[in-house]
Order: structure tokens, then sequence, then C-alpha cells
């Protein structure tokens, strides 16, 4: 398997893709030091872009690699490799590359900006971490959705409905339902159903640290006090990890069974 | 500065001297060593000067005219055993004490110095440490408290008092007096014709600035900064607000201004800064606002319901996150030529005015308003899309509440 994620990785890594999406995230991370000049501010702005195009760009990349590299993974099938070494090596060598894009592509200019001075170190931290959670999340989802379907097309479709979903409808659908139960006692709920959706745990988990949580009102206090205490970061943390397992199991079984 | 604090003492010199006036000397090593004796001792008009050291005295009743001066900051320590100052008589003036360790009680508002049914008072450069209540203003009339430096402790606001209190007050003069780390800053209660100046109050447990039933009142050049709640002007009528600083009033439940139940007032170049929300308003009619800066606070303005007759203009609306915040779709208040940072429109005939009028209010703050719990989707993508819906074609927000002649440029308040 590790063979593979090293091909895969550096296959990647001297691909076209990898260089643009590290290059927009370098640009992204200048830019918003040179025109806001506050740490803080810049991780408020650069929370919105993460929570919207991490997902996108894992998902369309997850299932773009996997259609484009199917006639050498069929190659590979026809070595003596396990089969769930072959799927989950690619799976980890895309997800590992783009993460690393997007840490190393921010981090650079925020190290040379002095993000080690600065108190604003943990939030940007966090905000690398969930995003790089966010890319394994997503990849591994777009590989499954890849697995499941034959055709390219389809394959696309869903991925895009997929990232619409947790990124839009998802928000959409709780909305609607905190205002149609307005009536009742609604912090549990509303706290189930942002953990439940990796996007929205990863924006409310970025929103706290910062000065905005004060915005958040009452609402912000009940989710400050959950998130605050150990119980709710290792719940959280669990359930990110939750989101890369399930998927990458269902990698591993999908590609077991499937006929190619 | 000086010249005046020296004016106002040479006046009152004078005006004791027709009545030929003696002066008493307090120091540790005198002949009368406390003050209570010296109190005890002296004739109405007398001066009582008080030399450097510390003075362990408290239930200090003051009940003739007398003129009490600190020489070198003597201290007064009350150990927590009381009231230290009590005056009870006309024309009294008390400068350049430093009060400490006023007793703290659940049962009686001990304050560092009290002024009962007095006139012509003067309160001037003292400071109060470690203190329940500072300056405590009890039915009396005419007086000024002036430079006077309150710095509490105040931990809990159950057990803690106000920096400056003013209860059933005619007339009086607060000006720069600086307090910090009291319940409320500077507390009136059915107090008129209060003129409130130049003071800073930070810091506080409560708000900078409280206002109970209390009419006709100036407050200007305050600053009031990093306090628990902000600001509270409540139940009154014709209050002048201008030129104050409201900043960093930052919290769940903070605010820089809270207004209810105020009718008729006028709030006019106030700088809001950093506020969770910059003015709450609840019930308050026929209110002008104008030349006001709002500048990244939570939400600038946010009316709470039965606000009539209100009119916006010439404010500076600055980055905040919400501008309006309204909790019905009927409107009855004025927006009008004012600037909006968020304003996205263009100016054709370049006459500085936006040819597309500007809603102020989100379709995400009505939500808000109505269900609180919403907030928690505060960013998504989802509430960006809905907010771009409304503004194109609103539904849900108040489709006459909108500033028709929205500026370009931000305004020069000069």
């Amino acid at each position: 398997m590790l063979k593979i994620l090293k091909y895969s990785f550096f296959d990647l890594m001297r691909s076209r893709w990898s260089y643009v999406y590290f290059l927009f995230y370098l640009l992204l991370g200048v830019m918003l030091l040179f025109l806001n000049n506050d740490l803080s501010k810049a991780v408020i702005t650069l929370m919105n872009v993460i929570i919207v195009l991490v997902p996108l760009i894992g998902t369309i990349f997850g299932v773009m690699y996997y259609y484009n590299s199917k006639e050498f993974t069929e190659l590979l099938l026809a070595q003596p490799v396990k089969r769930s070494s072959i799927f989950l090596g690619q799976y980890f060598g895309v997800a590992l590359s783009l993460s690393m894009s997007l840490i190393i592509g921010l981090g650079l200019p925020f190290v040379f900006y002095g993000i080690f001075n600065s108190g604003a170190i943990w939030d940007f931290s966090l905000l690398l971490v969930t995003g790089a959670f966010l890319t394994l999340i997503f990849t591994a989802l777009a590989f499954v959705i890849a697995l499941a379907n034959e055709n390219k097309i389809k394959g696309f479709g869903y991925a895009i409905l997929l990232w619409l979903f947790m990124a839009v409808i998802y928000d959409g659908i709780f909305l609607m339902s905190l205002v149609y139960f307005e009536e009742y006692p609604l912090d549990k709920f509303s706290l189930v159903a942002t953990v439940m959706n990796p996007v929205d745990l990863s924006r409310v988990l970025i929103l706290l640290k910062l000065d905005i949580s004060a915005l958040l009102g009452y609402t912000g206090a009940v989710f400050q006090k959950f998130f605050g205490t150990s119980f709710g970061f290792i719940l959280s943390s669990l359930m990110l990890t939750l989101w890369v397992i399930v998927p990458t199991y269902f990698i591993q079984r999908m590609a077991k069974r499937k006929d190619f | 500065m000086n010249k005046r604090l020296l004016h106002s003492v040479l006046f009152f010199l004078l005006f004791t001297a027709t009545f030929f006036a003696q002066t008493i000397e307090v120091c540790n090593s005198c002949e009368i060593s406390t003050i209570s004796q010296a109190v005890e001792k002296a004739k109405p008009f007398d001066t009582i000067k008080i030399k450097k050291g510390t003075y362990k005295e408290y239930n200090i009743g003051i009940t003739k005219p007398l003129i009490i001066i600190g020489e070198g900051n003597p201290v007064i320590d009350g150990d927590n055993k009381g009231e230290i100052i009590t005056i009870q008589s006309d024309n009294v003036t008390i400068y350049g004490l430093t009060i400490v360790n006023v007793g703290t009680s659940y049962t009686t508002d001990y304050a560092a110095i009290r002024v009962v049914k007095s006139e012509n008072f003067l309160v001037q450069n003292n400071t109060l440490e470690r203190l329940f209540f500072g300056i405590y203003l009890e039915k009396s009339n005419h007086g000024k408290v002036l430079n006077n430096t309150i710095k509490g402790d105040a931990v809990n606001e159950y057990n803690s008092g106000n920096g400056i209190q003013l209860w059933h007050c005619n007339n009086v003069e607060v000006t720069n007096n600086r307090i910090r780390n009291v319940r409320d800053g500077i507390y009136l209660e059915f107090s008129d014709q209060i003129e409130i100046k130049n003071n800073k109050s930070t810091d506080n447990l409560r708000y900078g600035l409280h206002f109970m039933f209390s009419n006709n009142d100036t407050y200007t050049n305050n600053l009031f900064e990093n306090n628990g709640a902000g600001v509270a002007v409540m139940f009154s009528k014709f209050i002048k607000m201008y030129d104050n600083v409201f900043r960093k009033n930052w919290g769940t439940a903070s605010f820089g201004l809270l207004l209810k139940e105020i009718n008729d007032s006028e709030i006019k170049g106030n700088i809001f800064e950093e506020n969770t929300v910059g003015i709450n308003i609840e019930g308050s009619n026929r209110i002008d606002y104008t030349h006001n800066d709002f500048k990244s606070n939570g939400w600038a303005i946010k009316v709470r319901g039965a606000c009539y007759a209100n009119t916006f203009s010439k404010n500076n609306f600055l980055y905040n996150s919400f501008d309006i915040s309204y909790n019905s779709n009927i409107n009855d208040n004025v927006f009008d030529k004012n600037y909006w940072s968020n304003y996205t429109g263009y100016d054709l005939n370049k006459n500085g005015i936006g040819d597309v009028p500007y809603r102020p209010v989100k379709l995400f703050s009505y939500i808000v308003n109505r269900t609180p719990e919403t907030i928690i989707l505060l960013r998504s993508l989802f509430i960006d899309i809905i907010d771009f819906s409304e503004k194109v074609s609103p539904v849900f927000t108040p489709d006459n509440l909108m500033d028709n002649n929205p500026l370009l440029k931000p305004i020069d308040h000069d």
C-alpha cells in the first residue's frame, strides 16, 4: 500500500493541478495579509474560503483522479497486490497531496508574516487542521462515489450533489427546521445537527475560537459550553475522524467486491 | 484645569472669609488629630485643612457648612466598617482627600462620600479606592462633582456599589471623573437637569452610565469602554447624548448603548466601536440619530419593537456584521443620507448619492430575530445565498425600510 501511496503522491506532486491548487492558496494567503494587515480578520476570511472550497476541490479532485487513473488501476489489479491497498493507497495519495498543498500554500505566507509571534497561531492551526480533515473526508466520499459509479458523468454529478448538499442544502434544511420548530427548545437539536455535518462542525469550531463568537449570544454560549469542555473537543474530533474512517471502510469494502 | 480649580477654591475662601471663618488644621501629631474632632470643633463656614497622613475614621457626619481640604494626599481609611463622610448641610466642599476601604453591607448602601438633602456642594479632586458606593448624592441640588478618581474592586454585582450615584437630584454637574471597576460607573435615578461631561467610565461590572426615570439630562464627551453591558438609558425623556465614545463592550449580552422607553432625545456625534450591539433600541420614539459613527460592531443598531418616528441620518455605518436588525415588517422610522460600507450601488450622475436605495436589514438578521438559535448558521454559504436573493427581491424584510439616498463616501462630521 505504501508503495502505491508513494507513487500516487509523487505522481500528483508532479501534476499541474497540485501546483495550481498550491499557488492558489499561496496567492490567497499573500493577498489577504497584504490587504488586511490583521491576522485574526484574515483568519475569518480564510474560514469562509476553506469551508466552501476545500470540500469542493476535495470531491472534484478525488473523482477526477479515480476516473483518470482507471487504466493504471486495472493494470495494477493484474499484479499480485492486495486490492484494498491499491485503492487506499490512491486515496491517501490524493488526500495527502491536497492537504499538503493547503497547509504549505496557506502556511508559508502566514509564517513569513509572523504567525508564530501572534496570538492567532491557535486559531490558524485549528483552521489548517479542519481544512486537512475536510480534505480527507471529502476525498474519501468522492472515492466512494466514483467506485459506485462506472459512468463518469453520473459520478461527477453525484459528487457535485454531495458537496452541494453538505455545504448548502443541509444548512437550508437545518434553518427550515429551526424556524419550523421555534416553539420548542432547540439547543440540543442545533448542537446535534451541527456535529453531524463536518462542514458545519468545522465552521462552528473555528467561529467559537474567534472574537465574532460574541455575536452568537445565548446559543453561542450553549455551544461554547459544549465545545469548551474536553468532552466536546474529543467528541468533535471523534466525529471528524469518524467521517474519515467510515468512507475509508466503504472504499475498502467496495474495492474488494467490485468487478472490473 | 488647575486654574479653574484655584478659582473655585479662591471663591470659596473669599466667600467664607466674609464670615470671619477660621482655619483648623488636622494632622497626626497636631492638637486635633482626628477629622471628627475637627468637624465637631469647627464653626459654620470654617476651613479644615487635613495634612498628610493616614486617618482611621468612619461615620464622619458634617452638619454645618465647611470646607475640608486635604493637603498632600491625606488618606482616610474606613477599615471596612461603614460609611466615611456624610454631608447633611448646604455649602460643603470636600477637596483632595483619598478615601479607602469603605464598608460593604447587604442592608445599607455605605458610601465614601454621601451628600444628603444639601445644596451647593462641591466634591473635587478626591481619590476613592476599595469602596462600596463612591459618591452618593441624595436629594441634593446645585452641586458639582469634579475630577474625582474612583477605583473599585467589584467582582459580583450583588455585593458591589456604584461609582457616582444620583438619587432625586437636580442641576448637578459631573465632570472629569475617572471611574473604573465598580458596578455602575455613574447611576442616575429620578435626577433632572444633570450635566455629565468628560468622564471616563471603564471596566465596570454592569453599566458605564445608567439612567432611570431621569429627564432633561445631557452627557457629552464621555468615554465608556469595556463595561459589562455598556450604557443604559431607560424610562427617560429629553436626554441629549453628544460626542461620547462607546467602545469594546463585547460579550454575549453586551451593547454599546441600550435605549428603553426613551422619548424625544437626541443622539449626535457619538462613536460606537467594537460593541456586540451598537445601540439596542426598545420602545423609543422621536429620537434623532445624526452624525454618529458605527464601526466594527456585531450589530450596529438592533431595533426591538415599538419604535416610532425615529430619524437616522448622516451616520456612518462601517464594517458591521449586521447594520440594522428589525423584528417586524412594519417600519415607521426614517433612514436617510447615511453612509453604509456594505452598499454596492452606483452613482451615475456623480452627485455623491447612490442611485439605488440601500436596504440595511438582511434577511438573516430578520430570521435570527425570530428564531435566535439560527444564529449558529452565521457565515454559512446558504445564508449568503438567501441574503443575496432577499436583497434582489425583498419578501420578509420591511420593503419601505431603506435608505433612498445612501452616500458613496463616509461623512466627515466636522
